[in-house]
């Protein structure tokens, strides 16, 4: 039993465009329990406070187990491309999922 | 009954090994698609009617692939011509392949999906049917902003289908259309699965990305036949693993579990993956549904201005330290100096090193020894934001704060010169869902014929050409 890192956690940790109007993170584990139990713990409102936006631009989490993984779709800040973007592919906006802390109910190798 | 559908790269020009398409070969397949790219790099292409990928790529795979599908006696299935698949991008492709006909001294019979709506049309179907958000935050549809854009519909499988069945030509050359159109179309026409098909041609439409090690140049193989897909890289040192394959539900795509063609979904939740033999793998379990009504996506691009922008590197700690407040006071000073431009640009500082890569949302913006500031402007007057860049680099090269000690310039510049012009900059102005009344309603079908000496436009979907 430990709070951990997601970064430390996850085997891949990215972030891309799904559009342009939305960001979605992909954290892939090492095994579906490890998914599941870190699915359980991911609110809304702990990524909203991670990236300092409004929980209503959290669009969901999901897991998908056939890939070990938990999915996030975040609200992009502005639209791909346009005036005052800062990464036109999204694929460099998932830092502030690697410093999350979850409790990895042993289930968690590494 | 079993299908091979080969993809030879993620995106026409990317470019891909001969050995794989040689392997291809010699394993046969019944049909090559490739898609020309797609809205991820951004509104600028549709909006300016240039292409994604360099010409000198797109020519060279095109070649390759029209030979290859030419000696297998296949069609060659291209979609999003140019990477938006407007009218400039599509006539751009059929350029291309009349170049390669003549050159290679064939004859060529191409179906042209045309995607363009024009802003009339828009009107029209906005009155008539209504426009929906096709995701949270697109842009609200006005009439200003939609009379200046270039539009395009995203084509579902059935005008590829049609053109397939119609005329059984050489290519399929289609503009804006889903990803997944140029490998599940074959497929779907010849009663195989849609949710099987959309979702091999969801993991083909990558190339190689879904490998390990995965590849944007590189070529899949899918075959298909009742009850299950399997997937493998024509190259053996890469391998398609239920880990690569899985993930591969995830990669761009808001869920997990829904993919979206107009006239339905394919449900993934439930579908299974499984190893065949090191390289290959099985999947089952893609779920069709269907829709009653059929709605594609209508894209718009519009010009908002013209971009200047320097890039400059500052290494001094009391510059970095005040940086912030000097920013500021550049921007007070250009108000105060140029009252004429007020309201008329957008002037943006991005510090690297501290928080350009996330703007707002970056966590821990705290600089290190040594920042990249690159100061943009945009505006609808190129000389205004040409002037601006010009007056925003001088001010904060020679500004100056208490205690400053490199008073002889704040700033190290890469390049003379220093300030480059950006081009045109565009905008979404729709990303919305309209009803159609039956799937090829927006989209145009016409038989080309490309002969050396010649190319012109020999039949109508239901009609014949005229040479007007």
């Amino acid at each position: 039993m430990a709070r951990r890192r997601l970064g430390e956690v996850a085997r891949i940790l990215r972030s891309k465009n799904a559009g342009p109007f939305l960001i979605t993170i992909d954290m892939i584990f090492d095994s579906r329990e490890c998914a599941e139990t870190v699915a359980e713990q991911l609110k809304p409102e702990a990524i909203a406070e991670a990236y300092g936006m409004d929980p209503g631009w959290v669009i969901g989490v999901y897991l998908y187990p056939q890939a070990n993984a938990v999915k996030v779709t975040i609200r992009r800040r502005v639209p791909a491309g346009s005036v005052g973007d800062t990464d036109v592919y999204g694929a460099q906006q998932h830092a502030p999922l690697l410093e999350l802390e979850a409790e990895d109910h042993g289930k968690c190798g590494g | 009954m079993e299908l091979r559908i080969l993809s030879p790269t993620a995106i026409l020009g990317y470019g891909f090994p001969r050995e794989s398409l040689e392997a291809a070969l010699r394993e046969g397949f019944d049909a090559i698609g490739v898609d020309g790219g797609s809205t991820d790099p951004g509104p600028y292409y549709l909006g300016e009617g240039v292409p994604f990928a360099s010409e000198a790529g797109v020519e060279r795979d095109t070649r390759l692939l029209l030979k290859a599908a030419r000696e297998a006696g296949v069609p060659l299935i291209i979609t999003t011509a140019g990477g938006a698949g407007a009218r400039p991008h599509v006539e751009w492709m059929l350029g291309i392949l009349h170049r390669i006909a003549s050159s290679e001294s064939l004859s060529l019979r191409v179906a042209v999906v045309w995607s363009d709506v024009s802003p009339d049309r828009v009107f029209e179907l906005m009155d008539e049917r209504g426009l929906e958000p096709a995701d949270p935050g697109a842009p609200e549809p006005r009439s200003e902003t939609i009379k200046a854009s270039r539009v395009v519909a995203q084509a579902g499988l059935e005008p590829v289908i049609e053109a397939l069945k119609a005329w059984e030509p050489d290519v399929v050359l289609a503009g804006r259309a889903v990803d997944v159109a140029a490998f599940a179309a074959l497929p779907v026409m010849r009663g195989l699965d849609p949710g099987l098909s959309i979702h091999m041609a969801k993991i083909l439409e990558c190339g190689a990305i879904a490998a390990e090690p995965g590849s944007g140049s590189d070529s899949m193989m899918g075959v298909i036949k009742p009850g299950e897909f399997v997937v493998y890289p024509l190259n053996p040192s890469r391998r398609a693993t239920v880990t690569s394959i899985a993930e591969h539900a995830l990669y761009e795509r808001p869920t997990p579990y829904n993919e979206h063609v107009p006239g339905g979904y394919v449900d993934l939740s439930n579908a299974t993956y499984e190893q065949v033999d090191d390289r290959t793998v099985r999947v089952k379990g893609s779920r069709w549904v269907r829709l009653d009504s059929y709605k594609v996506k209508l894209e718009g691009s519009r010009p908002v201005g013209y971009r200047y922008l320097t890039i400059a590197g500052s290494r001094d700690p009391g510059f970095i330290a005040e940086l912030e407040k000097l920013i500021g006071e550049t921007r007070r000073i250009l108000e105060e100096q140029l009252p004429e431009y007020r309201g008329r640009y957008r002037l943006i500082f991005r510090i690297y090193g501290r928080d350009a890569v996330m703007g707002p949302w970056e966590p821990t913006p705290r600089p290190g020894h040594e920042v990249g500031i690159v100061i943009e402007a945009v505006s609808e007057s190129r000389e205004i934001a040409r002037d601006i860049v010009a007056q925003a680099r001088s001010v904060l090269l020679h500004i100056g704060w208490p205690g400053r000690k490199s008073t002889a310039g704040n700033l190290a510049f890469p390049f003379s010169p220093s300030d480059f012009y950006g081009g045109k900059v565009y905008e979404w102005s729709l990303w919305h869902l309209v009803e159609l009344r039956d799937p090829l309603e927006l989209f145009k079908l016409e038989l080309w014929e490309l002969k050396s000496g010649s190319r012109a436009p020999i039949e109508v979907y239901g009609g014949v050409a005229g040479h007007g």
